[in-house]
């Protein structure tokens, strides 16, 4: 149960804010393939809720479940209190899609597409030409409103998409990557939508594959992998999963690499690049220490970096597989990580394991 | 509001979609007309003559085989119309809007009445056009009444219904436009193989049955009696059981195919 392990819904905590969307145990198989391995959420109301996961990892599927679009084949959820399989209408009712997959009808217009939204949502004739125009406008597609939007760009048709999600004024929006495609204007815009949307209290269940977003965006992130939620928490708790940062030296003659190698303790090495990585925080301290060492040693590398922990490494640690080589060796193996489901708190995860290389 | 008033509201506004993208290209639709306009000219003007010495009209040539011809090919019209709309539905099934319509609180059937309610305007619509250009070249009817005409309108209606139907359940199963046209071909290819050009005795007896039991040849010798008075006989109860009949079978066909997009 999610619930009981998430820091903010302590059980003396008092009052839990209220769920948006609850699942547990959602499964879902296309024939002998197990796309969804049990998934529990808990999205609290008014909160933003991201689902980072590699491709394949079932972010779509479960986006696609909890918007009614398909069925799950175990499991079960509510979505604004409605169970979504028992009262699917009064889940539509109540959320707004915005699917991986372009949903415009490319053979009308801009205008002609927010229209059909409005009458689809039974506005009176007068509040839907209103409300298009302004969700038109907001999306800067007012100039294009009255082209067909077939001959609108990738990003130009991805606003349109957001802002026919807008139509009804959802309280529940998904957003299955919103921003891929987007240039990074275009991004940062579609933030602060989604930022604006959240002061006005919707709550936002968003996917995405890129980690500033949902570090960005998101009150909470779970990463799915191979259909199964393998971390969820803050930025933050998900950063104190995995070790902590290190200092990158780069050497171009191998003797000093080696002389350094030496001269300094706890360093992972790697022979073939002539890079040492060291354990650190980053601290003044700490690098102090550590280029007093190689001063004594009389040794000067070629490249010093300071790496601090942000969320690709978390992705990479926590997500199996398909992780790149580069990110491997400063990333623990995956089965190394305690499952943060089963810790009480991410904070009292007891000291990780040093960074190995293989 | 009530579920029906949310149905028909539903439904229209899906209509409008529909008519719109049929306004906005209308090439496929004058496309679909060129094949019945091209048939009865053919039809009179080229093979007239010798087509109505060889089904004994009397002699009264190619004016009688005119009259002959026209009800077959405003049959044959909705046929060709309706093919349009098998190819219709199933390119708008690949759109990505659909997906967005089946996470809306909107009428379920609404997607598939808009389309249905659309092909049949449009169908009406092309049989007034081709019956226009048969009326141009001289077609009259022989001492039809009000009350035949209202009877003829609503077996074209009925049959345009029927056939919209069935291809608005072979569009939902075909998963690409092209595979869509192939699948719909019956509909141009059984008015073509019905009593529309040549009364079904006047055919090889190895075929007759081939012409006999199908939808087209009843439909055809009704509206043939409705709108030139010759005999109708059985063939009224028949045309009107096979529209009901095809209208049940695409229906079913079509919600089913609709309710699991997945087995497409
Ligand atoms: N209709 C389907 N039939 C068969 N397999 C499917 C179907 N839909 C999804 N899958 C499989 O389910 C798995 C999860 O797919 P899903 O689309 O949910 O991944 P995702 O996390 O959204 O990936 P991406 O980042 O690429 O969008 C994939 O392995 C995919 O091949
Ligand atoms: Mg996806």
């Amino acid at each position: 149960m999610p619930t009981s392990v998430m820091p903010t819904s302590k059980p003396e905590g008092g009052q839990q804010p209220l769920a948006a969307v609850t699942a547990l145990g959602l499964r879902k198989a296309y024939g002998d393939k197990t796309v969804l391995d049990g998934i529990d959420l808990r999205i609290p109301a008014g909160s933003v809720f991201a689902l980072l996961g590699p491709n394949g990892a079932g972010k779509t599927t479960t986006v696609q479940i909890l918007s009614t679009l398909i069925s799950a084949d175990g499991g079960q959820a509510q979505v604004a209190g409605h169970d979504i399989a028992a009262s699917p209408d009064g889940v539509r009712a109540a959320i707004g899609v915005t699917g991986q997959f372009s949903a415009v009808d490319g053979l009308i217009t801009g205008e002609e597409n927010m229209l059909l939204m409005a009458d689809l949502h039974h506005l009176p004739r007068r509040d839907g030409r209103r409300v298009a125009a302004e969700l038109l406008a907001r999306f800067d597609l007012t100039e294009a409103a009255k082209k067909p939007a077939s001959t609108y760009s990738g990003g130009m048709k991805r606003r349109l998409d957001i802002a026919m999600t807008l139509v009804g004024s959802p309280r529940i929006i998904f957003l299955d990557e919103p921003t891929t495609g987007l240039d990074p204007r275009a991004r940062h815009t579609m933030w602060a939508i989604i930022r604006a949307l959240v002061s006005d209290g919707v709550t936002v269940l968003l996917t995405t594959q890129y980690l500033d977003e949902a570090d960005e965006l998101a009150d909470r992130i779970a990463v799915l992998d191979g259909g199964r939620i393998v971390a969820e928490g803050t930025a933050e708790e998900l950063k104190r999963l995995i070790p902590g940062g290190h200092v990158r030296l780069r050497f171009t003659d191998p003797a000093a690499y080696r002389g350094a190698a030496t001269a300094l303790r706890d360093v992972a090495r790697h022979d073939e690049t002539l890079v040492l990585q060291i354990s650190s925080d980053g601290s003044q301290r700490e690098l102090r220490a550590i280029l007093d060492r190689l001063d004594a040693a009389g040794i000067e590398a070629d490249e010093l970096t300071v790496h601090t922990p942000d969320l690709d490494d978390v992705f990479f640690a926590l997500t199996g597989g398909s992780a790149g080589g580069t990110a491997r060796r400063h990333a623990p193996d995956p089965q190394d990580t305690p499952d943060p489901r089963n810790a009480p708190d991410p904070r009292d995860t007891p000291g990780q394991p040093k960074e190995n290389v293989r | 509001m009530s579920s029906l008033s949310l149905a028909v509201r539903d439904a229209s506004t899906m209509l409008r979609r529909n008519l719109l993208h049929a306004r906005r290209y209308p090439s496929m639709t004058l496309n679909l007309l060129l094949t019945p306009v091209m048939l009865l000219l053919l039809f009179v003007y080229v093979f007239g003559d010798t087509m109505s010495a060889g089904i004994g009209t009397g002699g009264a040539g190619r004016s009688a085989y005119l009259a002959y011809l026209v009800p077959g090919i405003l049959l044959l019209t909705i046929g060709g119309t309706t093919i349009g709309s098998a190819v219709s539905v199933s390119t708008d099934m690949t759109e990505g809007i659909i997906a967005r319509f089946r996470t809306m609180a909107i009428h379920r059937g609404s997607v598939l009445i808009g389309h249905v309610v659309g092909s049949v305007l449009q169908c009406m619509a092309s049989v007034v056009l081709v019956g226009a250009v048969g009326v141009a070249i001289g077609f009259r009817s022989s001492g039809a009444t009000v009350v035949d005409w209202v009877l003829a309108a609503g077996l074209l209606t009925l049959v345009s219904l029927a056939l919209t139907w069935i291809a608005v359940g072979m569009g939902l199963s075909s998963p690409t436009a092209e595979a869509a046209s192939n699948n719909a071909t019956p509909l141009i290819f059984l008015p073509l193989i019905s009593s529309t050009f040549v009364p079904v005795h006047a055919m090889p007896g190895w075929f007759q049955p081939v012409a006999e039991y199908q939808p087209f040849t009843p439909a055809v010798e009704t509206l043939r009696g409705l709108l030139l008075g010759t005999h109708i006989g059985h063939n009224g109860w028949l045309a009107v059981a096979w529209c009901v009949a095809l209208t049940a079978l695409g229906y079913f066909w079509s919600k089913a195919r609709y309710d699991n997009p997945a087995t497409r």
